[in-house]
């Protein structure tokens, strides 16, 4: 508006008032769109967003590069003998990690974009009340995708080799992107329920640091002490990183899917109906 | 309140909105009839917003009831909101996506299909001259366009009220002119538009009716010769022929009108503010005016008889002008007695 206001206002052509009239001659309104219909619009929307912005990929495509590289180099031969070993065993857990400390990022865009008039205008339509935030994360969804596929390729440029092969990474990837969409839902909580960018980001560390360092991720938990043991056999996070690493590897790990997917329900079920509480709230 | 009352689009009755200690709206009622543009009319932090918040379905009441064409704004959401449209005071579209992308994904959430929302949003964008701006980002609109777009936005699927919270403000009077045309073209199609402003002369081009509010409360209402009679009957701009003779002119007036006599910067201007007294227009005090003052001698070039200003009725019914109003947040409580008074003020 700042720089363009001046021509931009001398060029605008006036509104021609007969198409207007034309255009608000009373029609039959469209029945409401379905809530899979809704929330898959505001997905799209979330994908324009990224259309416009690409930058913001960078949190999924440099940053789980980084990791990668980082951790199987530092950790590899002192846990494994050789990084190339260490690997096969790091990849899908360094993977579960990424993308859960990933999804932190919701929180604070949907602390910022809340904000913006457009959502005033989101909630005046008569609408499935949760689809914005469904969109938001289905949105997100992709991007998850987008980092475990980036992880992926530079693990196997490493010397990773998924024995479950394309099948078990699928799967693998699926069931991460499944409980990260759920895991979501705490973030969209703190997204609303604090007030600045920069408290969510502060919340957002205490709560993913040692829930994803105190888990199986780097190393079997069997050389801790009981106190933490309890704690990181628990965590959801180890159950994710066991399934997934269960999976891409050919295995069928029932029972760590299964706690994956439950602790994934118990996410959507706790924060899910907390978030549109603050939402209708806000 | 229970019954609908047929031919309104809004009614409310004792409306209050309360955020901690302050009252932001304090017991509004509202009638505004289908079909019409209605002006709420009052500064900054008046509880303008708030209360078209709260007729939207955003905000939920703290006491109070608002019915929006018979249905209740907290029970009925659902329904008010398939039949309002609104326009927020700052721009209510997606700044990071185009002209058309926000069309298109507004009209898919109002249910249309993709080929109907591409199509609507194609000729919506025609029809408010942004055609060749369709593919840039909002972000890079100018205020103008901006506005555009949002009211746009707001008619995708034709509503039958349409909030307008403050549509002008921050724009140059080119495109205020250009947004009041729009407003114009989409109540004539039978929409009902409630406005919010802070500026007198938009209400006064376009609404019928018009409520002024001041902390959180109707302070009067009616339609606009109503509330102008309210404070008097006009007044009178004189230009004399000699400067000399401004202070014999002033006291004629004063003794012919009974009534206030300003200076004006001019040397030569007089304005003289009439008092609507019973059973005498404003055109026949003048008329007396002018003859008292040719019977002293007093050379008057020019005349002229004005309606007072919607500015002179907000001063008289507030006991403040527009522009030096408390900031949000002041307690209704603290309300002198004097402003007490004023506020019974009733058209």
């Amino acid at each position: 508006m700042s720089t363009v206001t001046g021509t931009d206002v001398q060029d605008l052509a006036p509104v021609s008032a007969e198409s207007l009239a034309a255009l608000l001659v009373a029609q039959e309104r469209p029945p409401r769109p379905s809530a899979l219909s809704a929330s898959l619009t505001f997905g799209w929307r979330a994908i324009l967003k990224i259309k416009h912005v690409p930058e913001q990929l960078f949190d999924v495509t440099a940053f789980p590069i980084m990791m990668v590289l980082m951790y199987t180099y530092l950790f590899g031969g002192a846990l494994a003998g050789s990084p190339e070993e260490y690997i096969q065993f790091l990849l899908p857990g360094i993977l579960v990690m990424s993308v859960v400390m990933i999804t932190m990022y919701t929180g604070v865009s949907v602390n910022t974009d809340i904000e913006k008039g457009v959502f005033d205008r989101f909630r005046s339509l008569p609408i499935w009340r949760p689809s914005t935030m469904v969109g938001y994360l289905l949105g997100d969804a992709l991007r998850y995708t987008i980092a475990s596929v980036v992880m992926l390729t530079v693990g196997m440029i490493l010397g990773y080799r998924p024995d479950g092969g394309l099948a078990g990474v699928v799967a693998g990837i699926a069931l991460l992107v499944v409980f990260s969409f759920a895991f979501s839902w705490i973030w969209t909580m703190f997204g609303l329920l604090l007030r600045t960018e920069k408290s969510v980001m502060g919340v957002s560390m205490m709560v993913i640091f040692p829930l994803t360092f105190l888990s199986n991720v780097f190393v079997d938990p069997r050389t801790m002490p009981g106190w933490l043991q309890a704690f990181v056999n628990n965590s959801p996070v180890t159950h994710l990183a066991s399934a997934v690493r269960g999976l891409m590897a050919g295995d069928w790990p029932a029972a760590e899917i299964a706690w994956s997917l439950g602790w994934a329900g118990l996410f959507v079920l706790v924060f899910g109906p907390v978030t549109m509480r603050l939402y209708n709230r806000k | 309140m229970s019954q609908h009352t047929a031919g309104l689009a809004i009614e409310t009755a004792g409306l209050v909105k309360t955020f901690g200690e302050t009252r932001a709206v304090d017991g509004v009622d509202l009638a505004v009839p289908t079909g019409t543009v209605y002006g709420v009319l009052g500064p900054n932090g008046a509880g303008k917003t708030t209360t078209v918040k709260m007729l939207a379905t955003l905000l939920r009441p703290d006491g109070g009831q608002a019915r929006i064409f018979g249905h209740d704004v907290v029970r009925e959401a659902d329904e008010v909101r398939g039949r309002v449209s609104l326009t927020g005071q700052y721009a209510s579209v997606d700044e990071d996506l185009t002209g058309t992308e926000n069309l298109v994904l507004l009209g898919r959430l109002l249910g249309h299909g993709k080929k109907a929302a591409r199509e609507r949003s194609a000729q919506l964008l025609a029809a408010f001259g942004l055609t060749d701006a369709a593919g840039k980002q909002v972000k890079h609109y100018s205020g103008g366009m901006r506005r555009r777009i949002d009211i746009a936005a707001s008619i995708l699927s034709t509503p039958d009220l349409l909030f307008l919270d403050e549509p002008t403000t921050g724009l140059d009077p080119r495109s205020r002119n250009q947004v009041w045309d729009i407003v114009r073209a989409v109540v004539a199609q039978g929409t009902t538009v409630l406005l919010t402003t802070q500026y007198l002369d938009e209400a006064d081009q376009l609404a019928s009716r018009i409520a002024v509010i001041d902390r959180g409360r109707v302070i009067a209402e009616g339609t606009k010769g109503e509330l102008k009679a309210s404070v008097g009957a006009g007044s009178v701009h004189l230009r004399l022929r000699d400067a000399e003779q401004r202070p014999e002119a002033e006291q004629v007036l004063r003794l012919a009108l009974d009534a206030d006599v300003q200076r004006e910067p001019d040397p030569v201007a007089l304005t003289a503010r009439l008092d609507a007294a019973a059973g005498d227009t404003a055109a026949a005090q003048a008329a007396r005016a002018l003859g008292e003052l040719a019977r002293a001698g007093v050379l008057v070039d020019n005349f002229s008889l004005g309606q007072p200003s919607l500015d002179e009725v907000f001063l008289a019914l507030t006991g403040h002008d527009t522009k030096t109003d408390a900031e949000p947040g002041t307690p209704a409580d603290a309300d002198t007695p004097a402003r007490g008074q004023k506020g019974e003020v009733t058209v």
